[in-house]
């Protein structure tokens, strides 16, 4: 039986824009997903800002009832069984809140535990455990509010893992940490992943979903747009050829042309310092490059190359397609 | 058992971060001068038969009411806004046992407001602090606290759907002290405000706690009617709680975003 299991999941946010004339807008924030997690297995939610990862997270830990479909953790329904799924999923968010600044982690960590329903006489040394994992012992009585961002991060893993739980939501947890911080972070995940839990990430790093996750689902928009292993989903783009082209100043309409090549997978644009830089996804060989600049005239254009595609391209094309 | 354990430690955890709250302290720390100076001048002006001490009471309740109104709607804002009212929401414990020691918090750092409200009028305006009845009064300090406590968690369950109900907080501070008698005699008012009195957990608190000052009335009684309402309080804001918190759910208003 999968641990997670996820069918058709649709979630539409309603919310009013407008301060003299309100508009009642509808926002489809997920749009229909389904997949499963087997016990065990870290899972990896890959998209870009605003592609759904939150709001499918939030669903599948009680916080959102969703407009439609339906997910169970560990059989019990996300929305008739809430109390069944609290009591054995962690959850834990990136950046900076979620936790009492005004108060210390021992604090914090002696409140949730109470909340989490850890038994009086266990919490001592659970706690210890665990500000001991996460690397804050001796630093427990000081308050959250001169944490670094990693340390409060690392608090907030402390916190969800509580009541050991079976099941570990994490929603871009190295978000706005530092590289050392971040590295730690996954290190940390790949041992809890390792202890046997069953782990849901997202993240919208291409590079930390091929580290950390057993398998991955890029989402987009609202929508599963691929789904595998981290190697077959760089098998997806293994067979193309990416052109780059750097540029100084290119139009929307430039763009819209050089999707229209024929062989042309997806463009996209990267900004560097002084320039922008159009990475263009073809089917094969580097004898597109011709064909693409000659439908740029009237851009500024520097250096070009062509390489072979990374795992970041089949991210971007798949992202980008939808 | 379990839920007496995670109310005391809830309670003793948000009390503790209330007072180190720089903002809540400060009011905490100017109203009751504000309420202590305003008995003191309406108790001047000759509007009541009534002792100094009995206008310095109702002050020093009308400052419970307004930490208790103010900390119990801002306790769940700050905690939406801090991030903490998601995760407390997705935690086992039923939501309404995390709440029960918010509010309860908020009207305990009121005390303080009393306290303050007596010691400013004894040093400044000469208000005496003689206790006919001391144990009483002891009692019904507590039982006071619960009362509005529990009326401070019926107001809380809105604010968990309503993410901008502060505007109702400010509605009710006034009539509040009004409507039941902390301001001045509820026998200036007409008929029908009476029984709106009734139903108000700070009528029979300021009630036990001056009769058991002064002496006269009721004092026992007063505090049972406290207790008494707390209990109705807690039922309706249970029950509250646990639709909104359905229906915040839907609407997805716990967090910011
Ligand atoms: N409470 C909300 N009200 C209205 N729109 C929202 C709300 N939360 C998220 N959204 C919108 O839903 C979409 C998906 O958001 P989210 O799930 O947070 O994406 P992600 O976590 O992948 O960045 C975005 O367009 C976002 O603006
Ligand atoms: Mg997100």
């Amino acid at each position: 039986m999968a641990v997670i299991e996820a069918s058709e999941l649709r979630r539409t946010y309603r919310t009013t824009t407008g301060t003299i004339r309100r508009r009642r807008v509808e926002v489809e924030a997920v749009r229909g997903i389904s997949f499963e997690v087997a016990e065990g297995e870290l899972f990896g939610l890959l998209g870009p800002n605003g592609a759904g990862k939150t709001t499918t997270i939030k669903m599948l830990i009680t916080l959102l009832v969703p407009t439609s479909g339906s997910a169970r953790v560990l059989g019990h329904d996300v929305v008739r069984e809430a109390g069944e799924v609290r009591r054995r999923v962690g959850y834990v968010f990136g950046g900076e809140r979620g936790v009492y600044e005004r108060l210390s982690a021992l604090d914090n960590l002696r409140y949730f535990a109470e909340l989490y329903g850890v038994p009086g006489r266990e919490q001592k040394t659970r706690i210890a455990e665990l500000l001991d994992l996460v690397g804050l012992t001796g630093r427990e009585k000081e308050r959250v509010e001169g944490y670094s961002r990693g340390m409060r991060q690392r608090l907030h893993i402390a916190r969800g893992l509580l009541h050991d739980p079976p099941v570990l939501f994490l929603d871009e947890p190295t978000i706005g940490l530092d590289p050392v911080g971040a590295r730690e972070l996954r290190a940390m995940i790949a041992t809890l992943a390792e202890s046997g839990k069953t782990i849901l990430l997202t993240t919208h790093y291409m590079f930390e979903a091929d580290s950390l996750c057993d398998r991955i689902a890029v989402i987009a928009k609202g929508k599963i747009v691929a789904e595998g292993t981290p190697q077959q989903l760089k098998g997806g783009v293994a067979e193309g050829w990416v052109v780059e082209i750097e540029v100084y100043g290119i139009e929307d309409v430039v763009l819209d042309r050089l999707r229209a090549v024929p062989g042309v997978r997806a463009v996209a644009v990267e900004e560097r310092d002084q320039a922008q830089l159009v990475v263009v996804q073809t089917d094969s060989g580097q004898e597109l490059t011709h064909a693409l600049l000659s439908r740029m005239d009237g851009a500024a254009v520097g250096r070009v190359s062509s390489r072979e595609p990374t795992l970041e391209d089949a991210y971007v094309a798949l992202v980008g397609e939808s | 058992m379990r839920a007496l354990r995670l109310i005391l430690t809830g309670w003793r955890f948000h009390v503790k971060s209330l007072t180190l709250s720089a903002f809540f302290l400060l009011t905490s720390a100017i109203q009751p001068i504000l309420f202590a100076t305003m008995a003191y001048f309406m108790f001047r002006a000759g509007s009541t038969e009534q002792s100094l001490l009995y206008v310095a009471l109702g002050s020093g309740l009308m400052g419970i009411w307004s930490s208790t109104l103010f900390g119990s709607g801002g306790a769940i804002s700050w905690q939406r806004w801090q991030g903490t009212l998601e995760v407390s929401i997705a935690a086992p414990a039923p939501f309404v046992l995390v709440l029960i020691p918010i509010t309860l918090a908020t009207a305990t750092i009121g005390l303080y407001s009393l306290t303050a409200t007596l010691l400013w009028g004894k040093l400044f305006f000469g208000v005496p602090f003689d206790l006919e009845h001391p144990l009483l009064f002891l009692l019904s300090i507590p039982a006071t606290i619960v009362g509005l406590g529990m009326l401070g968690l019926v107001l809380a369950a809105s604010f968990v759907l309503y993410r901008n109900a502060n505007a109702m907080s400010n509605l009710l501070e006034f009539p509040v002290w009004l409507v039941t008698g902390l301001l001045v005699p509820l026998s200036l008012f007409p008929g029908w405000v009476e029984p709106i009195s009734w139903v108000l957990a700070p009528t029979w608190g300021v009630r036990a706690i001056r009769d058991a000052a002064l002496g006269g009335g009721d004092p026992v009684g007063a505090i049972l009617m406290s207790l008494g309402l707390a209990v109705v309080y807690l039922g309706i804001g249970t029950v509250l709680i646990g639709y909104f918190e359905r229906l915040a759910r839907e609407r997805a208003t716990l967090s910011l975003t």
